[in-house]
């Protein structure tokens, strides 16, 4: 659906429509908290025949792959609508990591791509048969520096390496596809925040390194990752909003059930009213995560800029509605039982994932022109 | 009948420049023809200077006078009559008062304002104590009965000064609940009866008026629907108020955070670290709200109206008020000083006119005027959230005895 002029879509077309009802009925159907929690601590939280269904069944691994490699040749905004549904069941996928941030920096590669490799990985990531993960720090934001990755270094917090089949690791001299499974290439499991999402410290040795496929050079190598952080940063937003209208709904259906004081607790007004700010807080992050969303998928000059906005508001917002959602539910928001925490560590892992809001705000100062103190105006 | 289309709205356009070219027509002559050609607004009845046409045309027709350089109606000066008074006329008047008030109002011959609110009488509106009584004690819905004497006071009454009519909400049975005891009608501001008088506000200024009525004469045919329907018939007027506000659409850095933003531009050696953080984040907030109003704005244009609307003024409040704080703090030793005191009386507002001191105090406001922030997060948390009213003792007792 287009609008009269040069403002951006916000809203969802069919198809969308479509494809969020196709994710919601799959993750509804796998909706079993306990199994989730079991696998969660089992170090490996992934479903893989869910993650099956989603990538291959519904096709959504490859939304941003053209058709010519093997994809759908979809956009940012079809692929934000998995987001939020996957945010809203805080379903354990690889799908930011490997569908979105590691699929766009391959697909950034293209110009160096010369022996079709990063083509090759791509069809394989449509499929869903591979999953990559981008060897950085999960808080690594689009513009922040970049771990040095000399060989034998280790990076730390890398997001689904522990379920990737191969990683995506710059080197001094490019971007190299590296096995995981190769010889030199350490995934230590570490603990995470987040239990549905696995952190883990990767170190690729020198020979691993050069044993694996260089599908760029160093000036397109930066570049790409760092729009792969981009588009992920841009995305993460619809996976915040999708935890945040979770967050709300359940907390408005468990306080119009629960009674104390011989009332529904949903009927008293300091309560209804975190609640009316809440859903104020959940229908602008929508606007602001569509905004980014579409300026991805449209590739418009604004991207840096919408997804400085959305990052900046909708990780605040995803934290504020979990912490409000534990709240408002009393002492069974506090229990290992109830999903609510899983909500509020994904949110709270969100906020610090692709840069925190202080450092998009940062960057939206350079953007605007609104400098800090002592900066050259400009 | 043929049904009204583009094409067809500018035919009737063309031949209204034709007929009456703006240049060698007075203004007010040129908006009675207009009026008359049903160009007004073209989704009011024919005859009532529309076509029966669907809104959305309205801006076909603008758009011809506008390039043709036709003059208008100066919408914003007789904001209230178009946006309030003559929704709920067409809506719940008869034949007669149609034809009476709608042209006057629309050419802006005729200003309304707006009787409602009352010292006593704010967030809970239908607890006014404004009396109505039908000379010889009548009562009842009896068609054309006596004249109605009323007494009472009304306050934060915009153009009263200026209005030549007002629509009015008076108590009419004080024995029933309270809802139920209201009675609608048109008052003359002419009468004798009626006292404006400048209420002086945080500014320093008067934007509105209190208006005092003793013994103002309306006779029956000025009643607005039926007795004791007064509610009923202000909730269309009030429904129509939510429309008209928070409809403008702003570029980036439109309003309140545009004004900051070229101050901290400008002016380098006001910078402190704190404040660029609470800039930098109202700033985001505010572009924000611009793209939730944007996307609320394209959902009506595909016909699929979302709640979000309850919402915005809202967000426009709270971004008001923090943003023009924060420019009042940023200007440091010039914001301890204050532009003007002296008592005016604006005939229009801007909320981001003047110097940083009165956007500050001005801004504070827009979190009560046309419905607190605390009414609106109620009305979002039962309409929108569905979650249980508060416990009431006040909606069955006769007003009479409800506690004031």
């Amino acid at each position: 659906m287009s609008t009269v002029d040069d403002s951006p879509d916000l809203l969802y077309s069919e198809a969308e429509d479509d494809l969020r009802a196709a994710v919601r009925s799959l993750l509804t159907g796998r909706g079993d908290i306990p199994a989730a929690l079991a696998r969660a601590e089992s170090g490996v939280p992934y479903d893989t025949a869910l993650w099956t269904s989603l990538a291959a069944g519904i096709g959504a691994a490859g939304l941003l792959v053209p058709e010519a490699l093997g994809g759908q040749g979809a956009s940012h905004r079809e692929a934000a609508v998995v987001l939020e549904e996957l945010g809203r069941a805080v379903t354990p996928a690889p799908y930011l990591t490997s569908s979105v941030i590691a699929t766009q920096t391959l697909l950034a590669c293209a110009a160096d791509d010369r022996d079709g490799g990063a083509a090759k990985l791509l069809g394989a990531l449509s499929e869903g048969r591979t999953v990559a993960a981008l060897a950085v720090p999960l808080s690594t934001g689009p513009d922040a520096p970049l771990p040095n990755s000399r060989p034998g270094a280790a990076i730390g917090a890398v997001a689904d390496a522990a379920v990737a089949d191969v990683l995506l690791v710059l080197g001094d001299d490019g971007l190299y596809v590296v096995e995981t499974a190769a010889p030199g290439v350490t995934i230590g499991a570490q603990t995470p925040l987040d239990l549905t999402r696995p952190l883990s410290t990767v170190t690729v040795d020198a020979a691993a390194l050069t044993a694996g496929t260089r599908i760029a050079g160093a000036d397109t190598a930066e570049a790409a990752v760092r729009r792969g952080l981009l588009a992920g940063a841009g995305l993460l937003a619809s996976e915040q909003l999708g935890l945040a209208e979770w967050c709300l709904e359940e907390t408005v259906r468990h306080t119009r059930e629960r009674h104390q004081f011989n009332r529904p607790v949903g009927s008293f007004q300091a309560l209804k009213h975190r609640m009316a700010q809440l859903w104020l807080e959940v229908v602008s992050a929508r606007a602001a995560a569509r905004n980014a969303a579409d300026a991805l998928a449209t590739d418009s000059p604004g991207v840096p800029l919408a997804v400085a906005v959305a990052q900046a508001y909708c990780g605040r917002v995803a934290v504020h509605a979990a912490e409000e959602c534990v709240q408002l539910h009393g002492g069974i928001g506090m229990t290992w039982e109830h999903p609510a925490h899983l909500y509020l560590k994904r949110a709270k892992s969100d906020e610090i994932a692709l840069g925190s809001a202080g450092s998009h705000r940062e960057r939206l100062a350079a953007l605007t022109g609104l400098q800090a103190p002592g900066a050259p105006t400009g | 009948m043929n049904a009204i289309d583009a094409a067809e709205l500018r035919r009737r356009t063309g031949d209204l420049l034709a007929a009456h070219p703006p240049g060698g027509t007075e203004p007010t002559d040129f908006l009675k023809a207009r009026f008359d050609a049903g160009l007004a607004w073209v989704h009011f009845p024919a005859g009532l200077g529309g076509l029966d046409a669907p809104r959305s045309l309205q801006s076909v027709v603008d758009a011809e006078l506008a390039a043709a350089g036709a003059p208008d109606n100066d919408p914003r000066r007789i904001g209230i009559g178009l946006g309030m008074a003559a929704p709920t006329v067409l809506a719940f008047g008869t034949e007669e008062q149609k034809r009476r008030f709608l042209r006057p109002l629309w050419v802006g011959e005729e200003v309304w304002c707006q009787l409602f609110s009352e010292p006593g009488a704010g967030s809970d509106l239908a607890a006014l104590g404004t009396r109505a009584v039908r000379e010889g004690g009548g009562d009842g819905d009896g068609g054309d009965g006596g004249d109605w004497i009323v007494n009472g006071q009304k306050v934060w009454t915009s153009s009263a000064h200026l209005a030549r009519w007002a629509i009015l909400i008076a108590r009419t049975d004080p024995a029933l609940p309270k809802h139920r005891g209201i009675t609608y009608f048109i008052c003359d501001m002419t009468d004798p009866g009626v006292e404006v008088r400048p209420l002086r506000q945080i500014t320093g200024e008067a934007e509105f008026n209190e208006v005092f009525l003793t013994d103002v004469r309306i006779p029956d045919a000025h009643r607005l629907g039926a007795v004791g329907d007064g509610w009923k018939v202000a909730r269309t007027t009030l429904m129509n108020e939510r429309v008209s506000i928070g409809g403008a659409r702003l570029p980036r850095e439109g309003g309140m955070i545009g004004t900051v933003s070229r101050t901290w531009r400008d002016r380098p050696e006001l910078r402190t670290h704190e404040m660029h953080q609470r800039l930098l984040t109202l700033w985001v907030d505010a572009e924000v709200a611009r793209l939730t109003g944007e996307r609320l704005r394209q959902q009506l244009a595909v016909g699929r109206p979302g709640p979000e609307g309850s919402g915005l003024k809202l967000s426009f409040a709270r971004l008001n008020q923090e943003i023009s704080g924060l420019e009042v703090e940023l200007l440091g030793d010039e914001g301890l000083l204050y532009d003007d005191w002296t008592m005016r009386r604006p005939e229009l507002v801007d909320f981001t006119g003047r110097e940083a001191g009165y956007r500050y105090l001005r801004s504070k406001g827009n979190s009560i005027e046309g419905g607190t922030s605390e009414v609106l997060l109620n009305i979002v948390a039962e309409r929108v959230l569905g979650l249980p009213a508060e416990p009431r003792d006040d909606k069955d007792v006769a007003w009479k005895d409800l506690t004031r």
